[in-house]
């Protein structure tokens, strides 16, 4: 069965700079992802990926530009609109983020205590099949400084699932993950992508996965502070202008070794 | 003439001159970080005498050489050049030599540091700092506010189970040092008081001395310096780490916003416990008093009476009331300086400091303001 993208975007984003403090760190990137798309975000480490990320979803505030979700600016939102949007969103941060003072089970039952009403026993059923969603099954009662480094990334997808949102936002949710780990969350993207039609704004490294799930692509530079190619992977690695980004879809080094 | 320097394991160091008058480094055995550490004045010595003079290094009989002698091998070269007399590496095994140029250090310059500051830059710029850090304290307090009187509206946004946790750990955790430290205190001032009052005869009064002291004043602040030490710093460094590992990033994403999350739950278990345990303070304080009271020879009755006729209901109630502001102050700036957290774990540790000084610095200011409205209206 192959997914639906419509062609009606659910996020746009116009001419945003951002950065900290004085320093810009990209300016005037626009783009949009499509409902139902896997859309990824690459670049070499420090480009500013994250930083993307936390202005996407409202964290910071970019210093212009607009940031859209759902048809609603989610810069300039406040109060019952700001949360409207946040509830439609779910967000894996780069290093977890899990609540260090809670079980696996209660960081997840934490957003469906807070915004349903829902009985306890139900939040259970409901937050152990997240876990199980990210082969996590039977860590339920372990404390987050209690599993490894990797199997707190798949805890923390788990939480941004907790309420199902519309677009998941995943910063690199493949890092320190084994390749047959890696293979398999990128088959429960695939899958719920397919299934619950789950937008996804993924910040990965992992070419493998790139190719799997990937719908299409934007690559950050840092010299040039903003988006230098777009388009699907295959697109890119066969006609992107750009050299070393075709090369980088290659799994090629400047010297024109394939990397292993 | 030919010195040598040989280091324990493997690595020698000869320096001779040749008849041309070529100043002559001969390396041998295993250059690596500890024989190089051994080497390294000697050597560096050697490179700067030839001066002008043509330095060469023999290094044929270097058998292993890591990055600690390949930077030696570099630093040679760089005061050779500096010195002004050609350089020359000679007989260095093809592989070493590979790494040796791999290792040594870039030959372009490197940027100066940019120059700091001047006075006035500085001054400018800490006047903005303290601008930004009074609007964030103004916002702060405002959010704050909000959000407890939004959890009085509607008391199912609090989140009990935290308040009751950290009520618990701020209070009961707190109970056996509060009461060791105003025993002492009681026993302290007792004996202290005992003295000058004993040129009078006076000793009797020790008991109001000690009524007043304890209950509406000492007993409160030592309570909320305790907390101060113990919850305020504890609040900082876990809100702080939070902050540090994106958690506070995470609850805002999540739609729960930290203050009502994190910081009033904590306030509130704080405003409920000072009382309570600068009750425990006086209460122990006095105890402690009693104790010296009867060793100067009066009974326990006397000392009770006396203190009943001194104490006015209000200077309890103003106690409490005082112990209670304490306690919001200092879960306050507890929360303020986690939540200010910058990056990193050095940064959890500043907070947790500067929330204790902070904490300290508000409860007497706040104790001055109380002493001066309590005199005004004459309580
Ligand atoms: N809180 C911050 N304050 C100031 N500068 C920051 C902060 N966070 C990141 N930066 C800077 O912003 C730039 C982009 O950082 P960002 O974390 O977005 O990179 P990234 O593309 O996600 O890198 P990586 O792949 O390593 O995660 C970096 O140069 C970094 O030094
Ligand atoms: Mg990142």
């Amino acid at each position: 069965m192959s997914k639906r993208i419509e062609q009606e975007p659910i996020i746009r984003v116009e001419d945003v700079v951002a950065g900290y403090g004085d320093v810009t760190i990209f300016e005037n990137v626009s783009f949009e992802v499509l409902r139902g798309e896997v859309f990824v975000i690459l670049g070499g480490s420090g480009c500013g990926k994250s930083t993307l990320l936390k202005n996407m979803i409202g964290l910071y505030r970019p210093f212009s530009g607009h940031v859209e979700i759902d048809g609603e600016d989610i810069v300039s939102a406040e109060g019952a609109a700001r949360l409207r949007i946040l509830r439609k969103i779910g967000v894996m941060y780069q290093q977890g983020a899990l609540f260090g003072s809670m079980t696996l089970l209660e960081n997840i039952e934490l957003p469906m205590e807070e915004f349903t009403d829902l009985p306890r026993e139900a939040m259970h059923r409901i937050a152990s099949s997240k876990l199980k969603l990210v082969q996590l099954e039977g860590t339920e009662h372990r404390f987050p400084a209690e599993i490894s480094g990797g199997m707190r990334k798949r805890a923390a997808m788990a939480r941004a699932m907790a309420l199902d949102p519309e677009i998941l936002f995943l910063d690199e949710p493949s890092a320190g993950l084994d390749p047959i780990t890696s293979a398999e969350l990128d088959d429960t993207i695939s899958r719920l992508a397919r299934t619950l039609g789950i937008t996804f704004v993924i910040v990965t490294h992992e070419l493998a996965s790139i190719y799997k799930i990937a719908d299409r692509v934007i690559m950050l530079d840092k010299e040039k502070k903003g988006i230098v190619a777009t388009g699907t992977p295959v697109e890119l690695r066969d006609h992107c202008e750009i050299a070393w980004v075709r090369r980088f879809f290659r799994r090629e080094t400047a010297s024109g070794e394939v990397a292993a | 003439m030919t010195t040598a320097t040989s280091s324990r394991r493997g690595a020698v160091l000869r320096t001779t001159t040749s008849e041309r008058g070529d100043r002559v480094l001969e390396l041998e055995g295993r250059l690596d970080a500890s024989s190089t550490a051994r080497l390294w004045r000697d050597a560096m010595a050697a490179a700067r005498a030839a001066g002008d003079r043509p330095l060469i290094v023999e290094a044929g009989a270097v058998d292993y050489c890591d990055g600690a002698g390949a930077a030696l091998l570099a630093a040679i070269e760089e005061a050779a050049e500096q010195g002004g007399g050609r350089f020359e590496l000679r007989g260095l095994r093809e592989d070493l030599r590979e790494l040796v140029a791999l290792v040594a250090p870039s030959r372009q310059e490197v940027a100066p540091p940019p120059p700091p500051p001047s006075f006035i830059v500085r001054l400018g710029r800490s006047g903005i700092q303290t601008g930004r850090d009074l609007h964030r304290l103004v916002s702060f307090t405002g959010e704050a506010v909000i959000a407890l009187a939004s959890v009085i509206r509607h008391p199912r946004r609090l989140r009990m189970r935290d308040t009751v946790a950290i009520a618990e750990r701020a209070g009961l955790g707190a109970m056996p040092i509060v009461v060791g430290v105003g025993f002492l205190l009681g026993l302290i001032l007792a004996f202290q008081g005992a003295i000058p009052m004993k040129r009078f005869a006076a000793e009797i009064f020790v008991a109001d001395l000690l009524g007043l002291s304890m209950l509406r004043e000492l007993g409160p602040l030592m309570a909320a310096i305790l907390l101060t030490a113990r919850s305020g710093s504890a609040f900082a460094a876990e809100i702080g780490t939070m902050k540090v590992n994106e958690e506070i990033d995470a609850l805002t994403t999540m739609g729960l916003e930290p203050v009502r999350f994190l910081v009033v739950p904590r306030v509130l278990a704080a405003m409920a416990v000072v009382p309570a345990l600068a009750t425990a303070t006086s209460l122990s304080g006095l105890l402690g008093g009693l104790l010296v009271y009867r060793s100067l020879g009066f009974p326990t009755v006397t000392f009770i009476n006396r203190i009943v006729d001194m104490v006015e209901p209000f200077d309890v109630i103003g106690g409490l009331l005082k112990a209670m502001v304490f306690g919001i102050l200092v879960a306050g700036v507890g929360c303020l300086r986690g939540i200010e957290t910058g990056h990193g774990a050095q940064a959890v540790g500043l907070s947790t400091t500067s929330a204790v000084v902070s904490g300290i610095v508000a409860i007497a200011v706040a104790d001055g303001l109380f002493a001066a409205m309590f005199y005004v209206l004459g309580i």
